[in-house]
């Protein structure tokens, strides 16, 4: 591989495989997170994906900065194709709207759209998982219909509830767990971005994935509470 | 058990970090000063990185429901145990119903209790460590308050060298603080590159387990360029310069951020930032992931040789 190499201190370095935020850098971004699990290099130890990079950390005691750069120009990536790269779709069960979704008329409202037509043009897209970050399970998801974007709130609520599905901007995002925050909110998913079972973490989405919404009744939300 | 009985100003339960998750956005946490958390360890006759109080600025009180052998490690906080004072690094047996009572900090700014046999805290995704952020890990994903009980997991009576069981301090807590380049140095102007290592920065206010806010001259970047990046990796130590004035990253910080990083502080180093407190000051210096590598060996070459000589020293 020929991407630049940047040091991040003496456990870490970027591998920076691009400059902008679109679906053919995300696709570098996962062949490269492939072909380092797929090389096994000794000494890696955990593998950050961004938007346009990947942080790579390693334990200097089992290979020092010189051979880990020897190693990483060696890398040979197969680059993934547009289709193949897209392949694990996850649905997000949500239902838009009433107390889950307080925020659903105004973004309508907004938009010159009918509630209905807001749901069906969320729920219509496929969104791409660019990254995690901010906190625990946060998805930075791009591919929404500018049809329906929104400011933000002009002063942000005190707590959002976990699963809460929302709007800023022309961005759309889940809350992972109960914060402050400032997004419009058209709707709630009982689906849970992450959970702790024992010792281990699962979560809902990873760098790659592609999200679709499915619009959901209250009454099935209820029945899938606590799913993950 | 230990009852808090006073919290002090922030005390958490932390131990080597929660690795392996930052791809889903989970913040590493852990202790703030990896050096002085393993010496309270290596003093406890446990693993480098199990899980301990890592005790801010102000020190708590904590009474022993049951005997058992505890160190400290770190800034010393005046501690006293049963009303005898107590050096800022040592271990001791402590008996049921003995108080141990801790001042503020002086020569530095934070200290690790460690209990030998480990504190009976469960792992959350392979870790001990407090998430404050999320509200998760630790004792029920906060800081101690007054009357959490904490529970021993294999409380021990006794350990080699007692009670001369103690050491000096491991570094130097003044010395400049040391910088590998990158990753975004190229953002930077030359000047701002030499502003950054020549000057001497202040610690603001906003210092916590996120990260320290620094106040100096403020660092040029090259003309036209934005400090803004499109988000990647952060590690511990990484410098961000959003306006011309450095925040260094530190251990609960966000897992991903957006703003141009001119270097990054080496781990051999990262003890010294986290001792310091609001006010005071401090001097940088690059060198190369060599350098920065040799010098992260050689602070652990350290911690081994202490525990070689506590595991010698036995006066039985």
């Amino acid at each position: 591989m020929n991407y630049p190499i940047l040091p991040c201190g003496d456990c870490a370095v970027t591998v920076q495989v691009g400059y902008e935020i679109s679906e053919e850098t995300n696709r570098k971004v996962v062949s490269l997170m492939r072909a380092l699990a797929e090389a096994a290099i000794p000494g890696l130890r955990e593998l950050v994906p961004s938007y346009s990079a990947v942080c790579v950390h390693y334990d200097p005691e089992q290979i020092s900065y010189e051979q880990l750069l020897e190693r990483l120009n060696d890398l040979e990536i197969k680059e993934l194709s547009s289709e193949s790269a897209s392949q694990k779709i996850v649905e997000i069960p949500v239902c838009y709207g009433g107390e889950y979704g307080p925020d659903l008329a105004f973004v309508a409202e907004h938009n010159g759209l009918s509630p209905e037509e807001v749901v069906a043009i969320h729920s219509g897209g496929t969104y791409l998982v660019y990254m995690l970050g901010f906190l625990p399970g946060f998805a930075y998801m791009g591919g929404m219909d500018e049809r329906i974007a929104t400011p933000r709130l002009a002063s942000p609520r005190a707590r959002i509830p976990a699963g809460s599905v929302g709007i800023a901007g022309g961005q759309t995002g889940i809350y992972p767990l109960a914060s402050p925050g400032g997004w419009q909110l058209i709707g709630r998913t009982p689906v849970k971005m992450f959970a702790m079972e024992g010792e281990t973490g699962r979560f809902a989405l990873s760098a790659g994935d592609r999200v679709k919404f499915v619009p959901i009744s209250e009454e099935q939300y209820r029945e899938m509470e606590g799913e993950v | 058990m230990m009852e808090i009985l006073r919290p002090g100003l922030l005390t958490t339960v932390q131990d080597g970090g929660r690795m392996d998750y930052q791809a889903f956005g989970v913040p590493v946490c852990g202790a703030m000063d990896w050096i002085s958390l393993a010496a309270a360890n290596i003093l406890a006759g446990n693993e480098w990185d199990t899980g301990a109080l890592e005790i801010t600025g102000m020190g708590p009180a904590i009474r022993f429901e049951q005997d058992c052998v505890f160190a400290l490690a770190g800034a010393d906080f005046s501690a006293t145990l049963a009303g005898q004072p107590l050096a800022p690094n040592g271990a001791w047996l402590a008996h049921k119903d003995d108080v141990l009572e801790m001042g503020a900090a002086k020569g530095g700014f934070r200290t690790y209790l460690a209990v030998a046999g480990g504190l009976d805290i469960p792992k959350v995704m392979e870790s001990q460590s407090t998430c404050l952020a999320a509200g998760f890990g630790g004792f029920e994903g906060r800081a101690l308050k007054k009357g959490d009980r904490i529970g021993l997991r294999e409380p021990q009576l006794w350990l080699k060298g007692l009670p001369q069981r103690m050491i000096d301090p491991l570094y130097d807590p003044d010395a400049p603080v040391r910088v590998v380049l990158g990753p975004q140095n190229e953002a930077f102007s030359q000047q701002g590159i030499e502003t950054f290592f020549e000057s001497e920065y202040k610690l603001g206010v906003q210092c916590d387990r996120m990260g320290c806010r620094l106040e100096g001259p403020s660092i040029a970047l090259k003309e036209g360029r934005s400090p803004n990046i499109l988000s990647d990796g952060i590690v511990m130590g990484s410098i961000q310069i959003p306006n011309g004035q450095p925040i260094v990253m530190m251990a609960d910080r966000q897992t991903t951020g957006g703003y141009v990083k001119l270097g990054t502080v080496i781990t051999a180093d990262l003890p010294l930032m986290a001792q310091k407190r609001p006010g005071d000051t401090v001097r940088f210096e690059q060198v190369t992931v060599r350098q920065a590598q040799a010098a992260r060996l050689y602070r652990q070459r350290k911690l081994k040789n202490l525990q070689g000589e506590l595991d010698r020293f036995d006066r039985w």
